[in-house]
C-alpha cells in the first residue's frame, strides 16, 4: 500500500513538473512563431535552430519569467530589430497598400458581380 | 459594357502587379534595420572573461570619448581576420574597446586572446547570446561605435572590419572631437 502512494505521488510529481514546464515553453513557441528570424530569412525564430534564434527563445523565456506580457515582449524586440522582426506587419505608408489591396480588389470583384447580377 | 469593365479590370490589374514587382526588383532582398534607431539598454548585465564579477554596460563605457564594442568569438572565423584591425584601433588610444565574447568556452577564447593579442580594456562573456541581443546583434562578428558621452549609437558594422570600415571609423572619431 505504501509503495503504491510513493509511486503515485511520484508519478503525480513528475506530471506536475511537465506541465508546468511544458506550459511556459509553449508560450515561447507561441511568441517564437510570431517573430521572424532576421538571419535566416524566410524561417520563423520557432523554426529556426540558428544561435540567433536560440539566443531569442532565451530571452523571450526570460523575459516571461520577469512578468512581461505579448505586447511588451514584441516591443522590446521591436525596439531593438525594427518592426520587420514582427509577422504581423503595422500600418503605415510602406504597408497601406498592403492591407487596403484585398479590400479594393474585394469592393471591386462585388461591383462586377453586382452588374452582372443586375444585367441579367 | 460589361466587356469593357473586364477589359479595364485585367489591364488595371496587371499594370499595378507590373509596377508593384518592378519596384520589388530595385530592393535588396537583404533586411538591414535602421541601424542608428536601435537603442542600447545600459543596465546590461554581463560577467567578465578574467574573474566572476558582474557588471553593467555603464560601468564599462565611462573612460574615453568612445566606446567600440565587439561581438566576437573563439569559433568564428571572421573574427580572426578582424583582430588586427582591433589592435590597430586600440593602438590609436582613444577608443575604449569593449570585447562581448559571444557563446563561447573560457577556455577557447582565453586563447584566442593569447594567440592574437588583446585590443580589448574590458571583456566580458555572453554564454547564452542574451546579452548580445539586448544590444540588438545579429551575430558575430559586429562592432558597434558609442559616443560615451551623449550614450548614442554613432555606427554599427555588421561583419568583420575592413580597410574600408576602419577608415571609416577613424574619420568619424576624428570628426567627432
Amino acid at each position: 500500500m505504501k509503495i503504491k502512494i510513493l509511486v503515485l505521488t511520484i508519478f503525480y510529481l513528475i506530471g506536475s513538473f511537465n506541465l508546468s514546464y511544458a506550459a511556459n515553453s509553449e508560450k515561447v513557441d507561441q511568441i517564437s512563431k510570431n517573430l521572424r528570424c532576421l538571419i535566416c530569412q524566410g524561417q520563423s525564430v520557432y523554426d529556426s535552430q540558428s544561435d540567433f534564434a536560440l539566443s531569442m527563445k532565451i530571452l523571450i523565456q526570460n523575459k516571461i519569467d520577469e512578468g512581461k506580457n505579448d505586447e511588451q515582449i514584441y516591443d522590446f524586440l521591436k525596439s531593438k530589430y525594427g518592426e520587420w522582426i514582427v509577422y504581423d506587419p503595422e500600418i503605415n505608408k510602406n504597408t497601406v497598400l498592403l492591407w487596403l489591396l484585398p479590400l479594393i480588389l474585394f469592393v471591386f470583384g462585388g461591383i462586377l458581380i453586382l452588374r452582372k447580377v443586375s444585367i441579367k | 459594357m460589361v466587356k469593357n469593365i473586364k477589359l479595364i479590370a485585367v489591364v488595371f490589374l496587371v499594370i499595378v502587379s507590373f509596377f508593384i514587382l518592378l519596384k520589388g526588383l530595385n530592393k535588396t532582398n537583404n533586411y538591414s534595420p535602421n541601424l542608428n534607431s536601435s537603442n542600447i539598454d545600459f543596465n546590461f548585465k554581463a560577467k567578465f572573461l578574467y574573474s566572476n564579477e558582474e557588471t553593467t554596460l555603464y560601468e564599462l563605457i565611462n573612460d574615453k570619448d568612445f566606446s567600440l564594442i565587439n561581438i566576437w568569438a573563439s569559433w568564428c572565423l571572421p573574427c580572426r581576420d578582424e583582430h588586427p584591425y582591433l589592435l590597430n584601433l586600440n593602438s590609436l588610444g582613444k577608443l575604449n574597446i569593449i570585447g562581448i565574447n559571444y557563446k563561447d568556452s573560457e577556455i577557447n577564447a582565453k586563447k584566442f586572446i593569447k594567440e592574437l593579442g588583446n585590443p580589448y580594456s574590458k571583456i566580458v562573456v555572453d554564454p547564452s547570446g542574451v546579452n548580445s541581443i539586448e544590444l540588438g546583434a545579429y551575430g558575430v562578428p559586429e562592432t558597434i561605435l558609442i559616443n560615451n558621452n551623449s550614450k548614442t549609437i554613432l555606427k554599427k558594422y555588421i561583419g568583420p572590419l575592413d580597410d574600408k570600415k576602419l577608415a571609416e571609423l577613424k574619420m568619424i572619431i576624428k570628426n567627432e572631437n
